[in-house]
């Protein structure tokens, strides 16, 4: 008996000991592309502020689902809602950071960056049109170096991700008999190819099947050592991957040509741009029905624009441009008001 | 005192020796009611809960059905996505023939293990491969999917699809099955080998406790007219334990078609249908694993509706093989 009240007793002690001192948390749930990063981000921002952050990563597709049933405060997606979507569910949408998706390869003395690819040839390998890496047209982009005489085996994502949307977005881009056959989305009806599950199971896939070629996030090529191709950008230049380009590519980009800058980051102008580039997005209600917690969400953000861009090049994702969180912040400004019309963000550019 | 219980009388005798042991206390009669019920309670939920699962899956996916049709569902082999277009015959056909190679391997392997353990095997080595065997139920799915992708995916690709595709590679019937384009290693033959491995646990336990069963006599008699242990094994045990065989190898079939995490890993998640074994393919429950984090609307109708296939389909399974473990006669 006495042992059952200790327990009983520490128990008690452990749970009183936990209970948060400050603000209650804000929750979001969706995309798992930038995970990691709020991950991280909302650790260094309780231990400043005391909010915590709760975010479920359950998927583009299930952070749109939970936002639109109110369950959270703030969704999370990757591949962005269209105007209409917005407008019609009430929802204001911002991006918050940058990825690159890059093709990786693992072809017999292939060096890393060595391999030049263009996109027409990129999404003729996936249609399986281009099935040997001796093609003449691999080999045109590819002067000098020796190309096997084997298959092409095309590894794409199994699960339904954000990073095939931006993928496939590129390909419609710049083929048109991609865009008419397969189109773009978070699955595609893949002809040719294997699937791996997540970008470590493409990762893991390419790794073990010889002359594959795949597309992952630039941090999984990075932290896995594959060997990353170079691709060729609109203005005709060969870039390869690094955050630099990334940048370049959003540098670029006019962020109020679409609703809620949900523009498509693929194939940007620039001798610097790397082609394939996309963001990650939130959605939150324009008069949320509990608006000190939305509050709080636009101060996370807001904290994450000015002091988490180190965090994040840490994990390998790109920051937004500074020009870009402030368009942003004067959106929060005009955009989202509590039930007496007064803005919940400050909106003072830093 | 020499009491002549009946059918009849055994309430009398009841309350005769309570009554001579101690004083029939009103309480029992109450909590014996409220127990009843509780058990009651606890039978319907589960009830509740099985009809409850099969009516939201037939409501989720019932947009899908009535867009169309169950036969078209069912037999149609595109799964597109951005068209919006579901077929569900890939699929089921990558359960159906995973599941296959499964039994087929796992089937003869888990009867060896049964036959060695109750027949041949000395006693000091019962315990260690008894053991051995139930510990293969305990290892995690997911953990057989990341054993499959990094260790048994690359030998196969090595050992088996290099050699059989320099074998097979324009033979007929045999090249059409057996030729791999690519030799990954992942594929449904990989796929079915890991659920062999999934199953043999279930199908061996069963068939070893069955064989058990079997009067000590039976065996006995056998052996002192002169058969042989295989002669033994062939036309005594087996016959007798024939019944329940079948129904443990369903048990193992309910378990294979099932099966989500090892097979997603190792399936290669094509969402083709190939007329080779070492081609990539689905199975239902890899491709809802796949595809459901991300899907709305008509894409997730499609997804709930191929769950309600696969648990139809599992469901008739673990029925049959339920009945026919039932009718074990006992001596």
């Amino acid at each position: 008996m006495k042992l059952h009240h200790a327990i009983f007793g520490t128990a008690l002690a452990l749970a009183a000991a936990s209970a948060p001192a400050a603000a209650a948390d804000i929750t979001g749930a969706g995309a798992t592309f930038p995970f990691p990063l709020y991950s991280k981000w909302a650790e260094a921002y309780k231990k400043e502020t005391g909010t915590g952050l709760n975010y479920q990563s359950i998927g583009s597709g299930g952070g749109i689902r939970q936002i639109k049933a109110k369950t959270v405060d703030f969704g999370a997606t990757d591949s962005p809602l269209k105007g209409d979507d917005l407008e019609k569910s009430g929802l204001v949408q911002f991006p918050t950071v940058l990825g690159g998706v890059v093709p990786i390869v693992n072809v017999q003395g292939i060096q890393d960056g060595q391999l030049k690819l263009s996109g027409e040839v990129l999404a003729d390998i996936y249609r399986g049109q281009v099935k040997k890496w001796n093609d003449p047209r691999i080999a045109e982009l590819n002067q000098g170096v020796s190309l096997p005489d084997a298959n092409i085996t095309p590894v794409y994502r199994s699960d339904g991700s954000g990073t095939t949307s931006i993928f496939t977005d590129y390909l419609s881009n710049v083929s048109a008999d991609w865009k008419q056959q397969l189109g773009t989305g978070t699955t595609v009806n893949w002809p040719v190819g294997l699937g791996g599950k997540g970008n470590e199971g493409v990762a893991a896939t390419v790794k073990q099947v010889v002359n594959a070629i795949g597309y992952v996030e630039y941090a999984y090529a990075k932290q896995n050592k594959m060997p990353v191709a170079q691709m060729r950008n609109k203005d005709g230049a060969f870039v390869a991957p690094d955050d630099k380009t990334f940048a370049a590519a959003a540098a670029n980009a006019d962020w109020n040509s679409a609703p809620g800058f949900g523009i498509s980051l693929v194939n940007q102008a620039g001798a610097q741009a790397w082609p394939i580039t996309g963001a990650t997005f939130i959605l939150v209600y324009k008069s949320p029905d509990r608006p000190e917690q939305v509050a709080e969400v636009l101060k996370f953000f807001d904290w994450a624009y000015k002091s988490g861009d180190a965090l994040a090049a840490d994990l390998d994702y790109v920051p937004l441009p500074d020009a870009v969180a402030d368009q942003v912040r004067g959106v929060w400004a005009k955009e989202i008001k509590d039930k007496s019309g007064k803005p919940l963000f400050p909106g003072n550019p830093s | 005192m020499h009491t002549q219980v009946t059918a009849g009388s055994v309430g009398q005798g009841e309350v005769a020796l309570s009554q001579a042991a101690s004083p029939r206390r009103p309480a029992l009669a109450v909590s014996d009611q409220v127990f009843r019920a509780a058990a009651l309670a606890c039978a319907l939920l589960v009830l509740t809960v099985l009809v409850g699962i099969l009516a939201s899956m037939l409501y989720g996916g019932w947009p899908v059905f009535r867009e169309f049709g169950l036969v078209d569902f069912v037999a149609g082999s595109t799964w597109d996505v951005n068209n919006d277009r579901y077929g569900a015959w890939p699929a089921i056909a990558g359960t159906l023939s995973t599941a296959l190679i499964a039994l087929v391997l796992g089937v003869p392997i888990s009867l060896g293990i049964a036959v060695f353990l109750t027949q041949l095997s000395p006693p000091w080595l019962k315990r260690p491969i008894g053991t051995a065997v139930e510990i293969l139920a305990a290892v995690p799915s997911i953990v057989y999917g990341m054993w499959g992708l990094f260790v048994l995916a690359p030998l196969v690709a090595a050992y088996v699809q290099v050699p059989l595709n320099q074998v097979v590679e324009g033979l007929p019937i045999v090249g059409t099955i057996l030729y791999s384009q690519v030799p990954s290693g992942t594929g449904i033959a990989t796929a079915g080998v890991i659920l062999a491995f999934m199953i043999i646990p279930f199908i061996a336990s069963v068939t070893r406790d069955m064989f058990d069963q079997i009067p000590t006599v039976l065996r006995e008699s056998a052996y002192g007219i002169g058969c042989t242990t295989w002669e033994v094994v062939r036309h005594v045990l087996v016959p007798q334990a024939g019944v329940s065989i079948i129904g443990a190898i369903m048990l193992g079939l309910g378990r294979a078609l099932g099966e989500t995490m090892a097979v997603t890993f190792v399936v290669g998640n094509a969402n083709r249908l190939s007329a080779s074994i070492f081609e990539p393919g689905s199975t239902i429950a890899s491709r809802i694993a796949n595809e459901f984090n991300e899907a709305l609307g008509l894409q997730m109708s499609a997804l709930i509706a191929l769950g309600c296939v696969l648990f139809v389909v599992t469901f008739v399974v673990l029925a049959v093989a339920r009945a026919l473990i039932a009718r074990v006669k006992v001596y």
